[in-house]
């Protein structure tokens, strides 16, 4: 069965998105990265999605879903790299994704990652 | 008004899902749609294929190709045999939804196209037609 890798690097994990998902790749997915969350004590998870040509509101619900159970279990997630003609397509559909954290590419998503895990009191340097 | 160009994709499965956006993906691009534009109709390609496949137990996409004063157009049909929808109007509604989605799928469709029409009859099916310009 099709599987999208989890990258782990650290105190995060990786995912990057680089087929046009059908809509059980996607839920498979959602389920693997919440049990990884789980698994390995992950305090933030980076979905990239720069490869992704199209974004509807099925995938849409997906990444919210994930970033909602991801807070659950202590996990922030944030979207990166979505391009310009998604996000215009996303929000003319109604989808504004709120509650989802995100950054223009990999690099500001990890600032951004950092900067809120040390807001919330959580200290990664000893684990 | 000649229409060049005209097809149909058959949609049972997710997977038909997948290929019907790779379609519109690819005559979006022939028609030379911009960027956003080729977004939008696949985004709204994909929201009808999917309530097809899922609501309408499986259906059809047949797509058309439109010329007219000069500029060029792509239309799209999905069609399904499927329960219909009994209540147009609330499913017309932004955040209405039978259950599995966010109740974005039709009001959010209509806003990614220019022409927007459906019939849908309770027990009869429900036919969507889209249509988006250069």
């Amino acid at each position: 069965m099709d599987r999208i890798p989890i990258l782990r690097m650290g105190d995060y994990l990786l995912v990057t998105i680089q087929v046009d998902m059908h809509d059980q790749l996607a839920m498979t997915l959602q389920d693997d990265l919440t049990t990884a969350v789980q698994r390995t004590g992950a305090k933030g998870v980076l979905i990239d999605i720069s490869a992704l040509e199209m974004v509807d509101s099925f995938i849409g619900r997906m990444v919210a879903d994930i970033s909602s159970m991801g807070k659950i279990l202590g996990a922030e997630t944030i979207l990166v790299g979505m391009q310009p003609a998604v996000a215009i397509t996303l929000v003319e559909l109604g989808l504004s994704l709120p509650g989802v954290a995100t950054a223009l590419n990999v690099e500001r998503g990890m600032v951004l990652l950092r900067r809120k895990i040390e807001a919330d009191g959580t200290d990664v340097s000893d684990r | 008004m000649s229409a060049t160009d005209k097809g149909e994709a058959p949609l049972r499965s997710e997977h038909d899902i997948v290929l019907a956006r790779q379609q519109v993906r690819r005559l979006t691009q022939e028609l030379k749609f911009s960027l956003v534009d080729q977004t939008k109709m696949v985004t709204a390609a994909s929201e009808l294929a999917r309530n097809a496949v899922i609501y309408g137990g499986g259906g059809m996409m047949q797509w058309e190709v439109l010329s007219a004063d000069g500029r060029r157009g792509l239309k799209l049909r999905f069609a399904d045999e499927g329960p219909g929808i009994p209540n147009l109007e609330l499913a017309m509604t932004d955040g209405w939804t039978s259950g599995k989605g966010l109740g974005m799928g039709l009001t959010g469709t209509k806003r990614l196209v220019n022409d927007f029409d459906i019939d849908t009859k309770v027990g009869a099916g429900t036919r969507v037609t889209i249509a988006r310009w250069t």
